[in-house]
């Protein structure tokens, strides 16, 4: 048996490397070495665990077999998912640290005896305290991401569910669930620590319905911010330093990824929470609508455009993901590498939905990273590009955003697209993008549309090169 | 006067968050998605709770309404740890440079 503080060391230990997992993703070369931090510093913790309870009966065995049993399942998951499915395994896997959250703090309150936190009926009070907001923080991830994992799958739709009085309603809860958690704590009451976590599986589910597909890297940033903090709740009440700077990292890191896409939406955090976005905004799209003349085109006019050209930007977007169009895109750029014609991407902050979503699939493509830019990185090129080839994406380059003040999107960071000196814009029909505004792109002069799924395009536009 | 141990943790926690701040802000935007992915499978850390949780059934019968949910929160925790540090391994094998010699 371990002794309480050599664990503690070793606890901090895990934390280090967990800290050491993060810092290796500032680049992709140290990326893996960080991966086998991670790693490191989980097998630390659990034998740790497992060494400090010094029980090796019958329940050592039972452990066991539910830990290879979920270990074989995530195994399975993680080799089987297609890369364009990413968001809703991390909106699933959220949701999935929010219910074990849930679960420890039960067995907590059924049985503080075993974590040294009292009896039941007569818990410590910091530690029910500390317990309360973790289990209801875990509520809320489970239900918001099981929500967020049923939208992003496309089971449930994706458009905003709105109706009258939903704020008040979801304030009114909120208030309530701090409210129960004080009368939980001067009571002890077990009904009352049911009831907390009733109402926060309703909070969760009630929060992320009115919230619409296109905003899910926000919502999905969010519910990774809140696992952690679920996490440090129950950090604190175990007493344990590996799990309290585990939460905390997880909590800060999907906070700044919830404001880095906000800033790319150019929306406040509480415009994105409080939901109901495009809805509005697609009845008013419908009502002025005005028939403009557009060119349209077809592959082989794309393939001729892309052979004249020396430099091809490409914008790739959500489309591009739902067509799985991320292969054929990279055999037309090899083609056109072939013809000398330099090529590189642009990625938006909020392409996809979720952070770096499009940087995976172009990376499974076997995209090299660096010819993968972001925004800032290369919004300036567009003026010297001479094609830029918009495949899936809309909003990000709707150059409204930087004319029209009364547009919802006003303000919004877009790429140039315009400056290019022709752009081809994939897309299957005129119909506008989540943000239910027309995109002025579309007529201009200088934009051939092309009508077509992503992937059957850039195959032709390949055939034709 | 001595020190509530609750704010030897409060500061670790406050100074977790700030390491993280910092730390995150300098992850490239390209691995955003692993970043997600890892930080799902660390937080699943929460599995020492579980264990604890599991094993604390007395010698009689190891099975109560505590342990049992301890049992399920292994489950689902192994299923983050794993599921989340090798797709997270699987995607980061995918990054590559531009070959130079062509």
């Amino acid at each position: 048996m371990l002794s309480a503080n050599l664990s503690a060391v070793f606890y901090l230990i895990s934390g280090i490397l967990f800290i050491l997992a993060l810092r290796g993703l500032s680049s992709p070369e140290t990326s893996r070495q960080g991966n086998l931090f991670g790693i490191f510093g989980m097998i630390i913790a659990i034998t740790v665990t497992f060494l400090s309870i010094g029980n090796f009966s019958n329940g050592f065995i039972v452990v066991l077999i539910f830990l290879s049993l979920g270990g074989l399942i995530g195994a399975f998951i993680a080799y089987k998912i297609p890369m364009t499915a990413m968001p809703e395994l991390v909106a699933g896997f959220h949701s999935l640290v929010g219910l074990a959250a849930v679960f420890v703090a039960i067995s907590a309150f059924l049985n503080p005896a075993a974590f040294n936190l009292g009896s039941p009926g007569n818990i410590k009070l910091g530690s029910l305290i500390e317990m309360s907001i973790g289990a209801a923080v875990g509520a809320i991830t489970f239900s918001g991401s099981i929500i967020a994992f049923l939208k992003l799958q496309g089971i449930m739709s994706g458009s905003p569910i709105t109706f009258k009085g939903q704020h008040p309603l979801n304030a009114l809860i909120l208030i309530s669930i701090i409210f129960i958690t004080y009368l939980l704590c001067s009571s002890q009451s077990a009904n009352l620590f049911w009831i907390l976590l009733a109402v926060s599986f309703l909070i969760g589910f009630l929060l992320i319905i009115p919230i619409g597909g296109a905003d899910m890297p926000v919502v999905i940033s969010m519910l990774n911010s809140y696992s952690g903090w679920a996490a440090a709740g129950i950090g604190f009440t175990l007493e344990n330093t590996a799990l309290i700077i585990t939460g905390a990292l997880v909590g800060s890191s999907g906070a700044i990824l919830s404001y880095i896409m906000c800033k790319g939406m150019n929306r406040s955090f509480f415009n994105v929470i409080l939901g109901g976005f495009g809805a509005t905004e697609q009845s008013k799209g419908n009502q002025n609508k005005e028939q403009r003349p557009v060119k349209s085109g077809n592959a082989d006019d794309a393939a001729f455009l892309m052979k004249n050209a020396s430099s091809v930007i490409i914008v790739p977007g959500y489309g591009m993901a739902v067509a799985q169009a991320q292969h054929a895109l990279r055999e037309m750029v090899d083609t056109l590498k072939k013809n000398d014609i330099k090529v590189s991407y642009a990625i938006h902050p909020v392409a996809g939905r979720m952070p770096g979503h499009m940087n995976v699939l172009l990376a499974e493509a076997n995209v090299p990273y660096d010819e993968v830019f972001e925004l800032e990185e290369i919004n300036n090129d567009f003026a010297n590009a001479d094609v830029a080839f918009v495949i899936g994406a809309n909003d990000v380059t709707n150059p409204v955003a930087k004319t029209d003040p009364q547009s919802p999107i006003y303000g919004m960071p877009v790429l140039d697209v315009e400056k290019c000196k022709s752009v081809l814009f994939v897309k299957r029909s005129l119909s506008p993008g989540y943000a239910g505004i027309d995109n002025d792109l579309f007529y201009k002069e200088n934009t051939l549309m092309l009508f077509a799924d992503a992937k059957k395009m850039t195959e032709d536009i390949t055939k034709n090169l | 006067m001595e020190i509530d141990p609750f704010i030897f943790r409060l500061s670790i926690f406050i100074l977790s968050i700030f390491i993280g701040y910092y730390v995150v802000w300098s992850v490239t935007p390209s691995l955003h998605t692993p970043l997600m992915s890892v930080t799902n499978a660390i937080s699943s850390v929460i599995i020492v709770g579980a264990i604890i949780a599991g094993l604390a059934g007395n010698s009689d019968s190891i099975f109560n309404t505590s342990s049992i949910f301890g049992f399920l929160a292994i489950s689902l925790a192994a299923i983050n740890i794993f599921g989340g540090f090798l797709v997270t391994q699987r995607m980061l094998a995918m990054y590559k440079k531009k070959k130079k010699d062509k």
